[in-house]
């Protein structure tokens, strides 16, 4: 038997990801469920979601369980970042359990948090080095998408649930 | 850390059947899309991309299920078009199972279709498919499957769609397509160095060499190739260890 888990998936734009949460009347049940200590894995989108703000949609608030600002690709680097790219550990690291360093993922986005944010613990490098991978406490999160990211990133999925069983 | 070059096989599709055309006439069965997209995705594939070539109104059904049959066979990106007129053809081949849709023909009779794509899914969902011919010393765009000129400069055409929205641009050599005479390198070099956004090359591969050309002369993010995988004669996996091996960022599965 598995315990409760929420995954944030998602592609698309901030604003729009911010105000469907605040519709359908996610944005608190999510800072519970984080308060609670529910498991959660962001994806691309939905690990943005869960710094304070996004260049993409100045104004929007987004979840804030993080403070710092996930910010726009450089113009001096081809945006969207889409492909295969290379993900090195900064830290000790549950998702990549397993998994080398320099390990390909797919990304697809136009915008990154910093990998100097604080729960980073592997970083990817597009114009600017960015956090690829996010973990403290209960939250988790991940800027490329491990369910079209071959067999490694069908492991970070596995590496996911076996962390919270 | 390196962004890695892509290698992308493309199943041209009608009536729920994968065929090949010579220069966008005469057709091939060359076999079924899941079987296909299954082996592609096992032997390395960075991404698959399918096309309905039929674009007739009962073929639309046909082509969505089969993108549902390619999708539960891949643990990689799909991209999916072919006959897109409107955002609701887009969000159908989405929900379908596809990460990005292709534009082309719609696109260019109404180029707000792109901005309204890219709006509603994101600049990273939607890919303009630009089909051109050489023009002297430029290319023409081409719409209805290489059957139309549009009078557009592919260059210009392309940057026009960058700037509402598209996040990739599928440039495909009309001329080379299906001749197995290389890329069109000249023609990549020209729109990557147009558009900020990443360029997949099309049309004409053959060898390994031509791909590693692409790469390089070209200045291509990813190259696209159909029969030359379709036929077993060249092996993705052997590809991509030929162009590791000549200092290409590969993505070698582990």
């Amino acid at each position: 038997m598995y315990k409760r888990q929420i995954v944030l998936p998602g592609v698309g734009h901030f604003a729009a990801f911010v105000a469907g949460l605040r519709e359908r009347n996610l944005t608190e049940p999510l800072r519970a469920a984080f308060q609670a200590g529910v498991p959660i894995l962001g994806i691309c989108l939905g690990l943005q979601a869960m710094f304070a703000s996004s260049e993409e949609a100045p104004g929007d608030k987004g979840l804030g369980f993080f403070p710092e600002e996930v910010r726009a690709l450089p113009t001096n680097v081809k945006s969207p970042h889409i492909g295969w790219n290379q993900v090195r550990r900064t830290q000790a690291s549950v998702l990549l359990r397993g998994i080398p360093d320099d390990a390909y993922f797919y990304f697809a986005h136009s915008f990154a948090a910093p990998a100097s944010a604080e729960p980073t613990v592997a970083a990817c490098d597009h114009g600017f080095p960015f956090s690829a991978v996010i973990e403290r406490g209960n939250l988790r999160g991940v800027q490329f998408h491990p369910e079209k990211s071959g067999e490694t990133g069908a492991q970070v999925l596995r590496n996911f649930v076996e962390s919270i069983q | 850390m390196t962004l890695a070059r892509r290698i992308i096989p493309c199943l041209d599709v009608d009536a729920g059947r994968v065929v090949k055309g010579i220069e966008f006439e005469g057709l091939r069965d060359m076999g079924d899309p899941a079987e296909l997209g299954a082996r592609y995705n096992r032997e390395g594939a960075d991404e698959l991309v399918v096309l309905d070539i039929s674009a007739s109104v009962q073929g639309r059904a046909t082509f969505l299920e089969t993108i549902r049959r390619v999708a539960e066979q891949l643990n990689i990106p799909l991209t999916a078009g072919g006959g897109i007129r409107k955002m609701e053809d887009g969000r159908a081949v989405l929900r379908a199972g596809a990460d990005k849709v292709t534009v082309n023909t719609a696109a260019v009779e109404r180029p707000e279709l792109i901005s309204e794509l890219s709006q509603q899914f994101g600049a990273q969902a939607v890919v303009l498919s630009l089909d051109v011919k050489r023009k002297g010393d430029s290319w023409e765009a081409y719409t209805r499957g290489g059957r139309d000129a549009t009078g557009l400069d592919a260059a210009e055409w392309a940057a026009e769609a960058v700037s509402r929205g598209a996040g990739e641009i599928l440039v495909t050599s009309i001329d080379r397509d299906g001749t197995c005479s290389g890329f069109d390198c000249e023609l990549t070099a020209k729109i990557a160095a147009t558009v900020p956004v990443p360029v997949i090359a099309s049309g004409g591969a053959s060898t390994f060499e031509d791909f590693l050309s692409v790469y390089t002369d070209g200045c291509a993010d990813a190259a696209l190739a159909a029969s030359i995988f379709h036929q077993e004669t060249r092996s993705i996996s052997a590809l991509k260890k030929f162009l590791a091996e000549r200092g290409v960022p590969i993505r070698l599965s582990r």
